[in-house]
């Protein structure tokens, strides 16, 4: 780990504040990223601001048939929370799928966004869920907000405030496990809503995206059949030592099966 | 007093320690104004080194001293020296290179140490490392095994990339069954290579007294008289005298932990030459590539049958990646540990195997739980599923009519060994009735219902522990003494130490020889202490490996018990005033035969240290014998796995369904210890057929450098294990015992691709090579990526 400023500011204009005048300075949230990175050296950042202190950035609510959950939310009290679980029960089980335990218990929804790890599994849900990304300056569209592998709609001092979540009809995450890290090889989101089917796909591309003509295929009829026949192209897909791009697209239809099955 | 001895199956004194977590371990230890060590690594894996810069790094802050290969080399440090060597077909000496402690010239693989770093924090050499200017010139790599020894292929050393060329077994005698075979069955086959992954990364702390002279190493070994040994007179030129190497707790070895290695060289030569204690660590990311890792095998073979399914000769081709340098075992591996085994649990009448070991830029490889044997197996029981495939025969029968009958031991194989005992029909029927073999064919037409693949796979197999005697083994190469030592030191008030010469680092010495002291003894486990990983407080020993450590080290510790009651029954005869022929020794106590006169254990130990009325003209006072013990030859383990798994076909994933183990050990000392170290072994055997592989793209770089990429087996890629014994008893050593630490790691492989492969009979299916991943059954499903199967 290379030398670093540490700020732990109170409020979310003072963290952002500091973040804005440095482009070296790095949030810190719950820290599973970032932190092993500093540990490997990878990461060289002139200052680590870590918004643990601020108040009011973690918290669920469920109203107006929105689940909003805060930037600072960690993935076990997602999993954990009964309203969750009772209002938009994917969203919980996607949270409890994530990493292991000690992951979960210091992992944040608004960390895992921002950082937009190529397979990462909250991105899906935001996708898929069509959901709204608050931060200090504005609110982004899930669709506006994936730009590409770690890059977001963020701009520098900009901060995720709070995730909402639209309830749909029925929804589920089905993944399947890179062998060895169990981080998403491929992971389906999959959605009915009242505008029709959504589907998002993490783990296979440089980042989540959303499988139109899987979508097209569902909003006609919603169920697992829907999808036989409809591939995804193995063209752009992530291709490594667990699974070459062809295989990967094989799985995107396959998980996304399940999880219209899933989904019911 | 019930005495917990051999039988019991009594929970482990060590756990204790080691649930608490006040176990103590090299990394735990600290000395007085300690200064630490950080190693610079080739990131290339082959490369010149053209230029090294200190001038810079030596000048941070912290920095205490920075040393390149040059400055051991000015100091004439030798190389790290190879334990066994292996001669060629022509009887020539294999090429034996040097392998310098830190790289001179060339670096040969990614993690080769170039240079390192000693500051005052770890995070201050990690900074000055950074400022190392060092100019290295890209030479072209070389990976594979067939690749490395094609004309023109980059030589890894200058004697070129063929380590030795060796042979085994009769060569006409085989050519001629095969002229006369029925049919012949052939298989082509890569044992994959694996990374051990001990939990405890190694580490090492080096020290030197200046008041004294005398050296101290602490450091995660599991045969620390062995590193002395090495480190002191072929490396640093330090007299055993001043050289105390102590292994402390140990997480964890596998065998990784025998070998002696550059860092654990490095921080007791720069201790001196600092004037302070010097510390190192390895991080997970130095352990990936620079741990000894195992098998990485390429092979040929062809059995031939006659018309009723005996087998009549095995030939074996195979290729064996030493990696870039011989780690300190590793001729052995692949030639005495291996080809020995060819002949498995059946009656071959000729053999004949040829094995080529290779260099290669890859971090270097030795023996890995199994070692060699694995392979043997693995390769066995392949061919023996194809030979039943290309009969039309059963599995089990085709096994079962080529078994070493039982009547037949002890049996001498076409390649070497002599088997004293085993019963192969037995541990067969164990396991296939714990695993309702015969109920099997209705449960894959019940998965089939539901869309899932299902397999049952075999495998029947021998090992051979406790590698000896001393005289052959030195005969074919070995560089050391295969014996073992035990002293047992019998307090004044009955206690005992035993300062055993083999490590526990996960095994449950603590606990099993302790439950030889009292059995033999008559007194409670917590009246034995065991002590082991000191060169100071052990007279000497071999360390563990192999699965040796009851067989020929608690073989050491029944002699050394033989002497001390030899000697108190002496003294008992003089106590008791009877011949010492009368004397009984039972349940602690002394007896003159027929009569109730008696003495405790504990009276004719303090009457040894306490010699008021005592035979001093005859006998010298105290109670303390040590033994050495060379066996007579290896133990060989045996038994059946069979394992049944479920194919998903839409994903390729293969989940380990059921798995029945039963092994014959041995006299089984404590059958709870038996059973986890089966169980720690299975995982590690299906790790290797399902998940694990050490992968290096064509430069020679490791792609699956980290957990992120090297998949380890998790407890619930596994089913609940249904593990028995079915023991006959070893012939040529006390307690009958043969050894358990390997074989769930040997026997397991193939019984899970034999039903992998029996899962995708319907595919045309013939042959999957580890591990079979879920990526590899769906291309042999999907009918794409045809190199996946055969």
């Amino acid at each position: 780990m290379y030398d670093f400023a540490y700020h732990k500011p109170a409020t979310v204009a003072d963290a952002a504040k500091i973040l804005a005048a440095d482009g070296d300075a790095k949030a810190l949230a719950g820290g599973q990223t970032l932190i092993p990175t500093l540990k490997q050296r990878l990461a060289k950042p002139s200052a680590v601001v870590d918004l643990s202190a601020i108040k009011d950035l973690a918290g669920i609510s469920v109203a107006g048939g929105k689940v909003t959950i805060g930037a600072m939310t960690r993935h076990g009290d997602v999993a954990a929370s009964a309203d969750v679980k009772k209002a938009l029960p994917a969203l919980a089980a996607l949270a409890d799928g994530i990493g292991d335990p000690q992951v979960r218990n210091r992992g944040t929804i608004g960390g895992s966004i921002a950082n937009n790890d190529p397979a990462a599994d909250y991105p899906a849900a935001c996708l898929a869920l069509g959901a709204t990304i608050k931060t200090n300056a504005r609110e982004i569209a899930a669709d506006a907000f994936f730009l590409g592998m770690f890059e977001t709609a963020l701009k520098p001092g900009e901060l995720i405030v709070s995730v909402s979540f639209p309830i749909p009809e029925k929804a589920a995450y089905v993944k399947f496990g890179q062998p060895a890290s169990r981080y998403a090889l491929v992971g389906v989101m999959v959605a009915k809503t009242a505008t029709g089917a959504r589907v998002a796909v993490t783990g296979a591309a440089s980042a989540v995206f959303r499988w139109s003509d899987a979508e097209a295929a569902l909003s006609k009829s919603w169920n697992a059949a829907s999808l036989d026949g409809v591939k995804v192209s193995p063209d752009g897909l992530n291709s490594d030592i667990h699974a070459a791009a062809d295989y990967r697209a094989h799985l995107v239809g396959v998980m996304a099966k399940r999880a219209v099955a899933t989904a019911g | 007093m019930a005495i917990d001895g051999i039988g019991a199956a009594v929970r482990r004194k060590e756990d204790y320690r080691f649930l608490t977590g006040q176990g103590n371990y090299t990394d735990d230890i600290s000395r007085p104004n300690q200064v630490h060590a950080y190693f610079v690594r080739a990131q290339a894996a082959h490369a010149k080194i053209v230029r090294i810069d200190t001038a810079k790094a030596k000048a941070a802050d912290g920095v205490v001293a920075v040393f390149t290969g040059a400055d051991m080399a000015a100091d004439a440090i030798g190389g790290l020296p190879c334990g066994w060597l292996v001669k060629n077909k022509d009887g020539s000496p294999m090429q034996e290179p040097a392998h310098p402690v830190l790289a001179v010239e060339r670096v040969r693989h990614v993690g080769d140490p170039i240079a390192v770093v000693v500051a005052e924090t770890l995070a201050q050499a990690k900074d000055a490392a950074e400022l190392l200017d060092i100019e290295l010139a890209d030479l072209p790599a070389v990976v594979g095994l067939v690749d490395a020894l094609k004309p023109g292929a980059p030589a890894v050393h200058a004697g070129g990339n063929l380590c030795f060329d060796w042979h085994i077994g009769d060569a006409d005698q085989v050519a001629a069954a095969f002229k006369n075979a029925y049919k012949v069955a052939k298989i082509d086959l890569v044992n994959n290579r694996l990374i051990a992954n001990p939990m405890e990364p190694r580490a090492a702390v080096g020290e030197y007294d200046r008041a004294t002279g005398e050296y101290t190493l602490f450091t995660t070994s599991q045969n620390p008289h062995v590193i002395r040994l090495l480190m002191g007179a072929f490396v640093l030129h330090i007299p055993e005298s001043r050289l105390r190497v102590v292994a402390p707790d140990v997480g964890g070895g596998f065998g990784s932990k025998i070998y002696h290695y550059a860092e654990e060289a490095f921080v007791t030569w720069a201790a001196p030459k600092i004037g302070r204690p010097v510390k190192w660590t390895a991080e997970r990311g130095e352990s990936f590539m620079s741990d000894a890792q195992g098998r990485d095998h390429v092979s040929h073979a062809e059995l031939a049958l006659d018309k009723n399914g005996k087998f009549l000769a095995l030939k074996v081709s195979t290729l064996s990646n030493m990696g870039a340098y011989l780690s300190t075992f590793a001729p052995a591996i692949p030639t005495y540990l291996y080809a020995t085994l060819l002949a498995g649990v059946y009656t071959t009448p000729a053999i004949y195997a040829e094995v080529k070991a290779v260099f290669t830029n890859t971090v270097p490889v030795d023996a890995y739980r199994g070692a060699g044997r694995p392979e043997a197996a693995f390769l066995i029981e392949r061919i023996v599923d194809i030979a039943a495939a290309e009969m039309g025969m059963d599995r089990v029968e085709i096994r079962k009519r080529n078994f070493i009958p039982t009547d037949a031991f002890p049996y001498q194989t076409p390649v070497a060994l002599q088997y004293d005992s085993g019963d192969y029909f037995a541990t067969l029927a164990g396991a296939m009735n714990a695993i309702d073999y015969a109920g099997f064919e209705a449960r894959r037409a019940a998965a089939k219902k539901v869309g899932k693949l299902r397999g049952i796979g075999i495998s029947t197999y021998v090992e051979a522990c406790g590698i000896a005697p001393s005289n052959i083994a030195g005969a074919l190469g070995a560089r050391a003494g295969l014996y073992e030592c035990a002293n047992v030191r019998v307090h004044p008030t009955g206690s005992v130490t035993l300062f055993t010469g083999c490590h526990s680092h996960g095994q449950g010495h603590e606990t099993t020889y302790a439950q030889l002291i009292a059995e033999r003894l008559g007194i409670g486990l917590d009246q034995i202490e065991v002590s082991h990983g000191d060169t100071n407080k052990i007279p000497f020993g071999m360390g563990t490996y192999g699965s040796r450590s009851l067989a020929v080290g608690g073989t050491a510790v029944v002699k050394a018990l033989d002497k001390i009651v030899d000697k108190a029954k002496k003294i008992a005869a003089h106590l008791l005033e009877a011949a010492e022929a009368d004397i009984e020794f039972k349940d602690g106590k002394f007896t003159v035969a027929g009569t109730d006169k008696s003495k405790s254990f504990g009276e004719i130990a303090l009457t040894a240290y306490v010699p008021h009325n005592y035979p001093l003209e005859t006998l010298e006072p105290g109670l303390d014998e040590t033994a050495f013990y060379d066996p007579k030859n290896f133990t060989f383990p045996g038994g059946a796995h069979i394992c049944e798994v479920e194919i998903d076909p839409d994903t390729g994933v293969v989940k380990v369904v059921d798995f029945a183990a039963c092994d014959d050990v041995g006299r089984v000392v404590n059958p709870m210890i038996v059973e986890g170290q089966v169980h720690g072994g299975l995982a590690q055997g299906i790790g290797q057929a399902l998940m694990e592989e050490c992968v290096y793209d064509d430069k020679g770089q490791l792609r699956s450098g980290s957990f992120m990429d090297y998949t380890m087996p998790r407890a619930d890629d596994l089913p609940s294990f249904k593990v028995s014994t079915a023991i006959t008893l070893c012939t040529h050593n006390p307690l009958g015992v043969k050894g358990v630490g390997e074989v769930g790691a040997i026997g397991s492989p193939p019984a899970v691709i034999n039903a992998v492969v029996d899962a995708l009979k319907d595919y045309g299916v013939r042959h999957i090579d580890m591990p079979a991943t879920p990526q590899k059954i769906w291309a042999i499903v999907n009918g794409g990526h045809r190199m996946a199967a055969e």
